[in-house]
């Protein structure tokens, strides 16, 4: 490696997280970000999913959204320059925070998933202006599911001085690098009423048709109830609230999930966290460390 | 690691060469010690478990937190894991810092968020010949009970 490179590697800038919401969600008829999916909003999912990826995660809101209550408990960034659609948001985020890359998400893709973020983000090149996934159906970039380095912001102010404002033709017309998702579902994207019902069909017939291994560790009380400290088990539950209630079903617990907590992959998780196969799980009874 | 599990007896004078810093004026320790009795219950010895992939991940947070709020130099937490008799060193805590009040404050926060937070178990072993899991046992029986207050001061 040339120490050209290394310098541009070793200067890669860290990367937060920026949750589109902003849309005016005219073909929905309705606020796309506050969309339930397994009981939780398109926003709460992508911010969660987001977060487990990089240290810091913003939504971007326009400054009439500010108190919208989707959108208020989360730390925000408002849009600081003018124009309309996404474009805005991405900029105000660069501006914002200047020397900082962005995972740019926008919050209707119900299908992205960890996998999906972990290759972006492994993918990721710092040295043009923006990493992003090409759609597995037109071959186009899908620049709202995209990291977008610092140097993109003075490139995005010019184009749109220029009059565009379409952020999947600026990545066409500019260094970037772009990358196949390794599933081809993971982009797919939610407009209308007709897509929200398909895709809630799909998701719950997605994890409750493809059954896969987890591994469950028991410790304590629990691992005294199960008869084992740790077992792998085939199973379709999509949650760990449905973990809990298929084996809370064998083994009846004596305590129940509200007084448990759960941890996934060896960090707290919440029990609504979507499960991939390999996932290690353990519930955690109430400690009394000291 | 600043937070780490032992599966023999707390060496207090090793834990305290990591405390050392010119700086400090002080410092200041909690031993958690195993006692003979809980919630009316004479206590044979205890056992201790825990979750450690994630209790050490927990309690470097709790530490690191502590060195955020409290300006003070260092801080440890050793735990014990496994069988303890009565008078046992359960836990170690030490912090210094330049002055004592904030080494108080920051070693009462580690030892308090410990307590409530790192996925520790104990078990409690009874002259009664009975024994029972801390904070699990009486839950179970009443549901709407906290976890998060321990009733057994270490």
């Amino acid at each position: 490696m040339s120490s050209t490179a290394a310098a541009v590697y070793s200067a890669a800038a860290p990367v937060y997280g920026l949750i589109l919401a902003g849309g005016a969600s005219s073909r929905m008829r309705r606020d796309k970000a506050a969309l339930l999916y397994q009981g939780k909003s398109q926003l709460d999912r992508a911010f969660e999913l987001a977060s487990r990826h990089v240290a810091k995660v913003f939504v971007s809101v326009r400054g009439d959204q500010k108190t919208e209550p989707t959108r208020a408990q989360k730390p925000l960034i408002v849009d600081s320059v003018d124009g309309e659609g996404p474009i805005v948001g991405i900029r105000s985020a660069l501006t914002d925070y200047p020397g900082v890359a962005w995972l740019v998400l926008a919050c209707d893709l119900p299908f992205l998933s960890d996998a999906a973020l972990e290759q972006l983000l492994a993918e990721r090149d710092p040295s043009v202006l923006a990493t992003a996934y090409v759609s597995a159906y037109d071959g186009l970039p899908e620049p709202l599911c995209a990291v977008w380095e610092p140097a993109a912001a003075p490139a995005l102010s010019a184009y749109q001085s220029a009059g565009g404002h379409c952020p999947r033709k600026f990545l066409r017309r500019h260094p970037a690098r772009l990358i196949e998702p390794r599933d081809r579902h993971a982009l797919d994207n939610v407009n209308t009423p007709e897509e929200y019902a398909t895709a809630q069909g799909a998701l719950h017939s997605y994890v409750h048709t493809s059954p896969m291994q987890l591994k469950i560790q028991y410790f304590a009380l629990m691992r005294e109830q199960a008869g084992r400290s740790e077992e792998t088990l085939e199973t379709s539950a999509a949650t760990p609230a449905d973990l809990f209630s298929e084996l809370n079903a064998r083994y009846a617990f004596t305590l129940s999930r509200e007084q448990l907590k759960v941890a996934v992959n060896s960090e707290f998780s919440e029990w609504s966290r979507p499960l991939i196969a390999g996932d290690a799980v353990v519930f955690i009874p109430p400690v009394a460390g000291g | 690691m600043r937070f780490r599990f032992t599966e023999v007896a707390i060496d207090t004078q090793a834990a305290r060469r990591d405390l050392l810093d010119r700086g400090a004026g002080g410092y200041v320790s909690f031993e958690g010690w195993v006692r003979d009795h809980n919630e009316g219950q004479d206590v044979t010895r205890l056992e201790y478990e825990a979750f450690q992939a994630l209790a050490v991940k927990e309690g470097e947070r709790i530490l690191s937190e502590a060195l955020q709020r409290f300006p003070i130099k260092h801080a440890v937490c050793i735990h014990r894991v496994g069988s303890l008799d009565l008078s046992d060193m359960a836990v170690w805590v030490g912090v210094s810092a330049a002055h004592r009040g904030e080494a108080f404050d920051a070693c009462r926060y580690i030892i308090d968020e410990v307590k409530h937070r790192v996925p520790i178990w104990k078990k409690e072993h009874y002259r009664s010949g009975d024994s029972g899991w801390v904070n699990c046992e009486r839950c179970a029986a009443a549901p709407h009970h906290s976890h998060d207050h321990g009733h057994n001061a270490a």
